[in-house]
């Protein structure tokens, strides 16, 4: 079982009505899957949220999962990105310790992966950076060195690609 | 409220009142509907879903807030596991207290969120007209299940002018009820080419109305078929030739699975081609699943996407109603007929009738102890066969299934999904509810009819004349066979020494008792009982360590059967 882990990213299209996430979330928790993250939030038009989550597991309980997904009364529709190509983003607001000694390096990595000091105190500067999962985990890293305090993530947005031509 | 319940064509309710369903009892006097007062909410619960599987309508059941919507939740995991359309209407404390822990409050929308179909908690009473006509046609519409309506009381209180709405707007449900052509033609295909075929069919066959269907079709294409629990009845077991003698139907093969029979389990095992039709390829049915139908295409209709390629990888989906797949596939014989039928499926016919005659279904009553499977044979005979018949869940259910011949659906009513003991006696009670004139029979072990006994007595109030065989083995008779089979004869928990007298038990309710504890009285018992128009509990003494065979051990693969 182990063997057939994945990671998936999964864009579902639903009508914003109470416990839609509860259900959706229900069919994970049931059949044992951990969800990494989350995010739901209404689309431009209203009354339909986009829920944008990431898990793992064995690719057939996900296909039956997102085949559940898909029987909800309030979905409206289901992508499943591990078959398209997808562009997803998130952002992190991450408070790293800027003493005398380590601002401008703290400055040098938020220039380089082009990020914003958006909270500054004698102490601590709080970072707004966002990318994908590989552009925030090398940003963490680096921090990390000189000492992250609090982390926040929003969780992955998602979209498929369009077709280039 | 009421009014609603009548456009839906609502003719009975199934319930139990209490502090949060007090004004809808109250408004209830002034309405023409039947209420059926229960004495425990499980049984209102498994009413309303005996009477669902019986009339093919949606059975409606009212409950009040807390326990007495937790009462029923057995009963709606029970009807969402065999796909049976109910609407379970629950009081709930008033909204500015839902969450306070107020008195007799639950949130049974969260703990029935993953054994319905779909739940609403109504806040407006602006919404209710709406709530009601979508609740309804969600549990009746593609793969029929319960849908949870729950009513705080003040929304209960309001009042509202009332607009019933005459459209659906349900922009996220549409089930595919029309079969893809392409994917009808190419199973078509594999149905022309194959020699050894069979035709697998469960609960959708039922709920799709499409016995006839069935029938033809098997019936053109010479494939024999086998049914699971849910789907017995959907194809007769005998046919009746010109002197009025019932013949066993030629194509038919009985039960598969756990409990089927050889003849069932073996033209699967040895089958080309297995044409699946409103089955879900359970667990009871596949055994291990690299054994199941190793050498055979599978071709699966199903109205539900999420059970095609579950269980069993699937050669040719074909997602949609089966009445409508199998009109399309009638279609597809009529315009191509198979050429060389007689000579294609002689050896096939030849094969299983051979597999037919080595084991047969069998028991013996020699002794002077009564077998249980004589008791349900003698039910058969006694009944015409043309009784509608609920069970509970164990050795009564599949004695049930094998020696009980059903020619024709919704005449057995089980808990086939869930496995629910307890769900026999409520569920005749709805069966009569719907079908008053029909001959309502549960058969129940001495175990599981203890679960919900209480019910004798509404059964006794309301005139509703059914009639409970309990098949007395003193044992919980299926988990002592487990443990007789594969726990050292460990018989750990499964013993009843002490049960009640059921006869004294019957008479203290006001229904009639009998006993039998000789072979010679199951008939004569069994003809008094259906001549009482008044509901009856039958005693049947049987022998205490009777086993249901074949079985197919759990993890084994279904042609690996111990048949005694």
């Amino acid at each position: 079982m182990e063997n057939n882990k994945q990671r998936y990213t999964i864009g579902i299209l639903v009508q914003n009505r109470p416990g839609v996430l509860a259900r959706v979330v229900g069919l994970l928790s049931g059949r044992g899957f951990n969800i990494e993250n989350i995010t739901a939030a209404e689309t431009n038009e209203p009354g339909i949220t986009r829920i944008t989550l990431v898990t793992s597991g064995d690719r057939r309980v996900l296909s039956q999962i997102v085949k559940q997904i898909n029987k909800l009364v309030d979905t409206l529709k289901v992508f499943d990105f591990s078959e398209t190509e997808f562009v997803d983003r998130e952002m992190a607001l991450i408070k790293v310790r800027a003493e005398e000694g380590t601002r401008a390096e703290v400055l040098r990595i938020v220039d380089i992966f082009r990020a914003k000091v958006v909270d500054v105190s004698p102490h601590f500067y709080t970072l707004e950076v966002t990318g994908n999962d590989s552009k925030i985990a090398a940003v963490m890293e680096l921090l990390g060195q000189i000492g992250i305090v609090e982390i926040a993530r929003t969780g992955k947005a998602a979209l498929a690609r369009s077709k280039k031509h | 409220m009421f009014e609603c319940l009548k456009r839906e064509g609502v003719e009975v309710i199934f319930g139990f009142p209490g502090g949060s369903v007090l004004d809808l009892y109250h408004e209830m006097t002034n309405h023409d509907i039947r209420h059926i007062l229960v004495r425990h909410e499980q049984g209102a619960a498994h009413m309303a879903d005996g009477y669902a599987r019986a009339t093919g309508r949606v059975g409606v059941c009212l409950v009040t807030s807390g326990p007495g919507a937790t009462n029923t939740v057995t009963g709606v995991a029970t009807a969402y596991a065999d796909s049976v359309p109910m609407v379970i209407i629950t009081g709930q404390v008033p909204t500015a207290m839902i969450g306070d822990d107020a008195f007799q409050e639950v949130d049974i929308i969260g703990i029935t969120r993953p054994c319905t179909k779909h739940s609403y908690l109504v806040r407006d009473v602006n919404d209710l007209a709406r709530v009601i006509k979508e609740a309804f046609y969600l549990a009746r519409t593609g793969r029929p299940g319960p849908v949870l309506v729950d009513l705080p009381k003040d929304v209960q209180q309001a009042q509202a002018d009332f607009r019933y709405p005459r459209r659906i707007d349900l922009p996220g449900y549409h089930p595919t009820v029309e079969a893809h052509m392409g994917q009808i033609k190419r199973a078509y295909q594999f149905i022309k080419k194959a020699r050894h075929p069979v035709l697998y069919i469960g609960g959708g066959v039922v709920h799709s109305g499409a016995y006839d269907e069935l029938v033809r079709f098997a019936e053109m294409t010479r494939i024999p078929v086998t049914g699971t629990l849910m789907g017995l009845g959907s194809f007769p077991a005998t046919v009746t030739d010109a002197a009025g003698r019932k013949e066993p139907h030629p194509l038919w093969l009985g039960m598969l699975g756990m409990h089927g029979t050889f003849r069932a389990n073996m033209a699967v095992s040895h089958s080309d081609l297995l044409i699946a039709v409103g089955a879900r390829f359970d667990d009871r049915v596949t055994g291990k699943i690299s054994g199941f139908a190793p050498k055979a295409k599978i071709v699966h209709i199903d109205i539900d996407p999420t059970s095609i390629s579950k269980n069993v990888e699937v050669d040719i989906p074909i997602v949609g109603d089966c009445k409508n797949a199998l009109e399309k596939l009638i279609q597809m014989v009529e315009a191509e007929p198979i050429e060389g039928l007689d000579e294609l499926r002689a050896p096939w016919a030849g094969q299983i009738h051979e597999w037919r005659e080595t084991y047969p279904l069998a028991y013996t009553q020699d002794s002077d102890v009564i077998k249980p499977q004589f008791v349900v044979d003698t039910i058969y005979r006694v009944s015409n066969g043309d009784a509608v018949i609920t069970t509970e869940v164990g050795q009564n259910q599949m004695w049930t299934a094998q020696y009980y011949l059903f020619d024709r659906p919704r005449r057995l009513l089980t808990s086939g999904g869930l496995g629910t003991m307890g769900y026999g006696l409520p569920a005749a009670i709805g069966a009569q509810v719907g079908m008053p004139d029909r001959l309502v029979v549960d058969i129940a072990g001495d175990g599981s009819i203890q679960m919900n006994i209480q019910e004798v007595i509404t059964a006794v109030c309301n005139c509703l004349p059914v009639k409970v065989a309990i098949l007395n083995n003193r044992y919980l008779g299926m988990v002592r066979q487990w443990q007789e089979l594969f726990y050292q004869k460990n018989y750990c928990g499964t013993c009843l020494d002490a049960s009640p007298d059921f006869v004294k038990l019957a008479e203290a309710y006001g229904a009639v008792g009998l006993r039998a504890t000789k072979p010679e009285e199951v008939e004569p018992v069994l003809r008094e009982a259906f001549s009482i128009n008044k509901p009856v509990l039958m005693d049947f003494v049987v022998s205490p360590e009777e086993g249901v065979y074949p079985m197919v051990p759990a993890g084994k693969s279904i042609s690996e059967m111990l048949l005694v």
